[in-house]
């Protein structure tokens, strides 16, 4: 019984029954499996989180993001005036979050492939791209530079997923996609 | 040792300390018994705090009732966590360290004394992290990701908690080596203590890691530290938050075969397998803060790839090893009790009346079909994308934490009021029906926050219609099915978990005394009839076909729900 000493002492040297060692072994070359399922997708598939990561003032964020607001702005939107965004195809778009937002709303076009710099203000946010459903975590003073590449038209929201406090759930923002060469 | 008494007087002083039991022979020490039943008594009272909170969570999240408000749900939803996810499960497995050293290895406590302190400690540091956050301003979640900043008892409390954990810790291995000095066992030590072993292990680097990280953030709450790095901060939390959650699974397992041992004399199908699987849950189980950090920033793929799967899923091969060795140890014993008919006469006839059996076998089914699966494509790195943060981690660790360890505790409970207590269980046909009530309630509780976190929706969320928001969004229909269905079975488990309490608190309080010739209602199974007893155990004989069938049907879902979400995740927007 598992509750008294096993009856030999020295169980190192007990015979494994055979349908135990089945098991094992198959349970050992599954793990091996989607061991390298991980590193193989790293190589062939197309979603990998993007590690080309910077530390930067949150100062210094804002800055770059509202530069990159005057600079491109083509409306407002939401009941706060939230400005839009249209990013040249190709080119460096920048979300920042704060509490209780996502600033500002990013116009892109389908099939053009984007650099996406995130980074957080003040605490912890979680970029929550949805119904694509994607999501990363977002640090203050970390700026995290993600190549995306829309593949469909529509309007998409960012929930914040994070838990930031009381106006948490008010904390949304949105991407636009658009076909290429139209306005949205 | 040198409390070893060696007069004859004080030889029998220590004589008249122990009692036999009446059920399991084992030599049961006064003063370890008044302590497993202290922390046992604190764990359920944690529980059944933690539980009531755990429901009022989900009748908030069904958004056609919609129960708190914002400010208070997020409170809820804090001290939910900390009285379910630690108090509750801690306390439980400091009784389980107790039991698993003392009782088994029939030998005396280590130190009553300092128990009773790490008792007090912990009794004392719930107590101060429960106030911190009825005040109102330490709404930050279990998890209390910096720079979001509690007040600063939030941390001394659980820095308290720790401590007086870490104490009790110490007295188990101390306890250890005090069986070996007194030579109260021979040979090794029983598999079910191997397993506390393992845990106790587990939980020493689980403490540490917590200390190194909540001693700082104290400091920082009260403005003695300037800053402290959130990136650091999330990866060594977590070397507490989800290596605490690993004593969980080592303490838990050994429960399965504890219960196995004591109610059908299961005798585990190889000490050896068994053990190095333990051995697996040792060296691999800590590297698991990775889990959490999949989609953060900062951190190399190499590391996550090879943190997340535990060195090559090594963690995940012991958790396989012990998901057959132990419906393979129970069929094994059911077989010597001549129930050899078919592929599953061994299942049928198994006590399923007996609760704390259908409550182990429960725990076990739901522990690997959701906890376990959902858990290893959850911690697969770009998987995680679509997942992180979503309701698929609390549907998750509902699975593993509620339906694996809590299950399992509920029904390692029904032996612990006759062997500890020496009450006979109350209300015995309630207790038949508890753990199914408990563990459907919490299977639904977690498949349907799989479902919903499959849809996307976020966790820790007090309202998905984002009503106040400045921007509309809406989730799909489906999901708010899912919270909807989340809700009744949360209420289904509600009910189970109070039944729970009902029970042993009135069989702690009125039971009727077990006397020495046992309880009414017996705990074990009926003995084998004469001369069907085989010997079982060497390589040679063993036949389990009812186990391989479980396993390859564990084993096909597996592979098949692994590669549907590859599959999912290949139609993302491409991102590198």
């Amino acid at each position: 019984m598992a509750v008294h000493p096993p009856e030999s002492r020295v169980w190192w040297n007990e015979p494994i029954p055979k349908g135990e060692l089945v098991w094992v072994t198959a349970a050992f070359l599954w793990g091996v499996v989607m061991f390298v399922m991980m590193i193989w997708w790293h190589l062939e598939g197309r979603q990998n989180l993007s590690t080309e990561v910077y530390r930067i003032d949150p100062e210094v964020f804002r800055a770059r993001v509202e530069a990159f607001v005057a600079q491109h702005k083509v409306g407002e939107e939401g009941t706060t005036g939230i400005p839009i965004v249209r990013v040249p195809p190709g080119g460096d778009a920048y979300m920042l979050g704060r509490l209780w937002e996502w600033w500002p709303v990013l116009e892109l076009e389908k099939g053009s492939t984007y650099r996406l710099h995130l980074s957080s203000l003040d605490w912890q946010h979680g970029f929550s791209l949805q119904p694509v459903n994607m999501n990363i975590q977002i640090h203050p003073g970390i700026e995290h530079v993600i190549t995306i590449t829309p593949t469909e038209a529509g309007v998409f929201s960012v929930v914040c997923n994070e838990f930031c406090g009381v106006g948490h759930h008010q904390m949304i923002g949105r991407i636009r996609v658009v076909e290429p060469g139209r306005k949205g | 040792m040198a409390a070893v008494a060696t007069g004859a007087s004080g030889l029998a002083a220590l004589a008249a300390r122990f009692r036999t039991c009446p059920i399991t022979g084992l030599k049961i020490e006064a003063a370890a018994e008044t302590l497993i039943k202290a922390n046992a008594v604190a764990a359920v009272v944690f529980l059944a705090i933690g539980g009531a909170l755990g429901l009022l969570v989900a009748l908030t999240r069904w958004q056609a009732v919609h129960l708190l408000g914002p400010d208070t749900f997020y409170l809820v939803l804090t001290a939910h966590g900390i009285n379910a996810l630690l108090l509750w499960v801690i306390f439980f497995e400091v009784a389980v360290l107790y039991f698993a050293s003392a009782v088994v290895l029939n030998c005396r406590l280590a130190t009553p004394q300092l128990a009773w302190v790490a008792f007090l400690l912990m009794v004392l540091g719930s107590l101060t992290v429960n106030w911190a956050v009825l005040q109102g301003d330490s709404s930050v979640m279990f998890t209390s990701y910096v720079p979001m900043q509690a007040s600063p008892l939030f941390y001394l409390g659980l820095i308290l908690f720790a401590v007086g954990a870490l104490i009790a810790v110490l007295i188990f291995f101390g306890t250890l080596v005090i069986a070996r000095e007194e030579k109260t066992f021979e040979g090794s030590v029983p598999l079910v203590t191997f397993g506390a072993i393992a845990a106790a292990v587990i939980a020493v680097f689980t403490i540490a890691s917590g200390a190194i990280i909540l001693v700082p953030t104290f400091l920082w709450s009260l403005g003695y530290v300037r800053h402290i790095d959130s990136i650091m901060y999330k990866l060594v939390w977590w070397g507490m938050g989800h290596s605490s959650q690993q004593i969980n699974v080592a303490a838990h397992v050994a429960v399965w075969y504890l219960i196995a041992a004591v109610v059908l004399g299961a005798k585990p199908i190889s000490e050896k397998v068994g053990r190095i699987a333990f051995l697996f849950y040792l060296v691999f189980l800590p590297i698991a803060a990775a889990h959490h950090m999949l989609v953060e920033p900062g951190l190399s793929a190499e590391w996550k790839v090879f943190n997340t799967s535990y060195a090559m899923y090594l963690a995940v091969l012991g958790s396989m090893i012990h998901g057959m060795a132990v419906p393979g140890a129970i069929e094994a014993a059911q077989r010597a009790r001549g129930y050899t008919n078919g592929v599953f006469e061994w299942l049928r006839k198994a006590p399923w009346d007996n609760p704390a059996f259908s409550g182990m076998f429960l725990s076990l089914v739901l522990f690997g079909f959701l906890g376990g699966i959902s858990g290893v494509v959850l911690g697969a790195e770009q998987l995680n994308i679509m997942m992180h943060n979503t309701l698929y981690v609390p549907g998750h660790f509902h699975g593993t934490v509620v339906a694996g360890t809590t299950l399992a505790f509920m029904a390692v409970t029904y032996l612990v009021l006759p062997v500890i207590f020496r009450r006979e269980v109350m209300f015995p046909k309630l207790a038949r029906w508890q753990p199914w009530l408990f563990g459907i309630g919490v299977a639904g509780t977690s498949l349907f926050m799989l479902g919903a976190g499959t849809l996307g929706v976020s966790r820790r969320h007090w309202d998905i219609t984002f009503a106040d928001a400045p921007l509309g969004f809406e989730y799909p229909p489906t999901a708010f099915l899912m919270l909807g269905l989340n809700g009744i079975f949360a209420i289904l488990a509600a009910v189970g978990g109070a039944l729970y309490i009902v029970i042993t608190g009135a069989s702690v309080l009125f039971g009727a005394r077990v006397g020495p010739e046992g309880p009414k209602t017996p705990i074990t199974a009926a003995p084998a009839a004469a001369g069907v007893v085989g010997r079982y155990g060497s390589a040679g004989t063993l036949h389990l076909p009812g186990t391989y069938v479980l396993v390859a049907v564990f084993f096909v879902s597996f592979v098949l729900y692994y590669f549907v979400n590859w599959r999912y995740l290949s139609e993302l927007w491409p991102m590198g």
